[in-house]
């Protein structure tokens, strides 16, 4: 375990170099310079070279790129070409939002899926079995940020129960209208996910009830309960979980249209407005943490898979395969 | 017993006994008709739209009647008229996208699936990073790079499509790739690529079809997404994405703009999606016979 481990470590900070570069080279590859947003419109062509000095453009590139790692390892994520202010510290106020929105957003979804892709599966000839799946087929079919107007003109507008959007300025040290506020969002990320997790969940919950093993050990006089609890559950939670995973990780930016949804300055949206803006320090800061946050999910859930799976221990990453 | 009859292949009996035939044939049928009702729209709308797109003669925000279907919108265009357009849009961005995803994911699978070793364990890893990627971002970076486009959206989302069905194909050809018979085919001479026309292709179109419908499906969504956050086609195009936006302040005042393009949407996918269950069932021989 040890050993597979530090491999799977060092995969990780390789992955974590090849994306930082791919990141760098990506975003220089963009059309527009970053000066002109830093200078009025028809500055005189010292001010815009001035401009690029001031922010270290006019340098090659890999010198500029051994400067971004230079920042990075001493845990700096650079400056704003825009508002001139450290990227981190904004990062770090985003994520107070989005890390609660999506995390609970993902528990709320794990427990919602989990029980009714069960039932959507084992009852699957019963009605209600049959409306569980039903919903789900429903349910991936809208929109996220549709679920999100609805739920805002039902229950912020009509009923009057909860803020239509918007994120208290001081905000946690006001909890209670934050969590007012992320109510909502919430509730919308959970349904959408849910819904799609239900039918990999009843899927999965398919493949165990007519496996051979599943009849064998009813065979031998187990119970289904028991039966389902010591071979069921092992094997049905591994395709899930690398699901899950992938899930998690997309949330985590993919939030952006719901934040838009609900005004609220989230991750995903400093990243749309760094883009809008061409301020490089700011959208590879914040796709820097997110890969850097992809990449744990993901060393997460082969561990996860592995302890769950003695089978992929051969294997270095991956589960659904 | 006609001469057709004689020189047409074998085919099993309709009739054949049991209601699960019948069951997925019901949830083909009813994903065609969902499907094709706004296709029809969407093919209608080349020829034939009730107003001018950029006619506002209506008056704002009528309700619907008096000559307009669905009503009108904020500046007193005929909603069914953009709801229409609309149609269009989203058949469009569905159409182009999984054509994208399905030529470089189908070239990419394939190749990575010949990949062994630490290759293929970096390839895998490198597709499982695109994947949670989320489409969005890719398709904002496209848009900063060239402009806000129904093209630059298609070719976002179809990128990011591309990524998935590489992930499908490779599993699904290296799976092929491990049998006997190809072992056998390749020793005995068989090219690369009468390999890959030959035996991987056949073997693996009919779950590779199933998943580009559904991609199909997450491509209406995607585009839907963007023109929402104003990163889809520009006005007066309107994409039932942009007419949601639009429509978002007026929801309590004026709910048809807000509801009509978003239950087509749903229409439209749940369609799509319908579609791709029931050709999974009816081509898929190994869930045909699970579930039987």
């Amino acid at each position: 375990m040890a050993r597979y481990l530090l491999r799977r470590l060092a995969f990780l900070l390789v992955s974590l170099a090849l994306a930082s570069v791919v990141l760098f080279v990506l975003l220089r590859m963009l059309p527009g310079d970053p000066a002109n947003a830093l200078t009025s419109v028809g500055a005189s062509p010292e001010q815009i070279a001035a401009a690029r000095h001031a922010i270290g453009s006019d340098k090659p590139l890999p010198e500029q790129f051994t400067h971004w790692l230079g920042q990075l390892a001493s845990g700096d994520l650079g400056t704003s070409f825009v508002s001139s202010l450290p990227v981190g510290p904004e990062v770090a106020s985003r994520l107070n939002v989005t890390v609660p929105l999506t995390l609970t957003a993902f528990a709320l979804a794990v427990l919602i899926a989990v029980p009714a892709g069960f039932v959507a599966a084992y009852k699957r000839h019963t009605w209600y079995g049959a409306l569980l799946s039903g919903v789900s087929q429903l349910g991936i079919a809208v929109p996220v940020f549709w679920l999100g107007m609805i739920l805002i003109a039902v229950f912020a507008l009509n009923a009057g129960w909860l803020p239509a959007g918007g994120f208290p300025q001081d905000g946690w040290s006001q909890p209670a209208e934050a969590i007012r506020s992320l109510v909502l969002p919430v509730v919308t990320i959970a349904l959408v996910m849910s819904a799609s997790l239900i039918r990999y969940v009843r899927s999965a919950t398919l493949d165990v009830l007519g496996s051979d093993y599943l009849r064998t050990a009813r065979a031998l006089g187990s119970s289904f309960g028991r039966a389902m609890w010591r071979h069921g559950l092992r094997n049905a939670s591994v395709p899930v979980i690398s699901v899950l995973g992938i899930e998690l990780a997309s949330t985590l930016l993919g939030a952006v249209v719901v934040e838009s949804v609900y005004a609220l300055p989230g991750l995903g949206s400093m990243l749309a407005t760094g883009i809008a803006q061409h301020d490089y320090p700011v959208v590879q800061g914040v796709l820097f943490v997110s890969t850097l946050a992809v990449l744990l999910i993901g060393f997460a859930a082969d561990l996860v898979q592995r302890i769950i799976d003695p089978r992929l221990r051969g294997r270095l990453s991956g589960g659904a395969r | 017993m006609t001469q057709a009859d004689v020189l047409s292949p074998v085919r099993p009996k309709k009739t054949s006994p049991g209601t699960r035939r019948n069951r997925r044939s019901a949830t083909l049928v009813v994903g065609c008709v969902l499907a094709g009702l706004v296709a029809l729209l969407a093919l209608v709308s080349l020829f034939w739209l009730p107003y001018p797109t950029d006619d506002t003669s209506g008056g704002r925000l009528a309700g619907p009647g008096g000559g307009h279907l669905l009503g009108t919108d904020k500046l007193g265009r005929d909603l069914f008229t953009q709801v229409m357009t609309g149609s269009r849009i989203a058949v469009e961005a569905g159409l182009g996208s999984v054509l994208i995803a399905a030529t470089i994911g189908v070239t990419l699978g394939v190749l990575a699936a010949f990949a062994q070793g630490w290759l293929d364990d970096t390839v895998s890893a490198f597709l499982d990073i695109l994947i949670a990627f989320p489409t969005l971002l890719l398709a904002m970076l496209i848009v900063a790079a060239r402009s806000a486009t129904l093209g630059s959206a298609v070719l976002a989302i179809g990128l990011a499509q591309s990524a998935v069905v590489a992930r499908l194909v490779r599993i699904l050809a290296k799976r092929v790739l491990a049998h006997d018979y190809i072992t056998a085919a390749r020793t005995s001479g068989t090219s690369w690529s009468r390999t890959v026309a030959g035996h991987v292709l056949p073997n693996i179109w009919p779950t590779l079809v199933v998943n580009l419908a559904l991609q199909f499906g997450l491509a209406v969504l995607a585009e839907a997404g963007l023109s929402y956050l104003g990163l889809g086609a520009p006005p007066p195009n309107a994409s039932w994405g942009r007419m949601l936006q639009e429509a978002q302040a007026t929801f309590t005042t004026a709910p048809v703009g807000a509801l009509a393009p978003g239950i087509l949407l749903v229409l439209l996918v749940i369609g799509v999606n319908l579609i791709a269950d029931g050709l999974r069932d009816t081509l898929d021989p190994a869930t045909r016979r699970r579930r039987a």
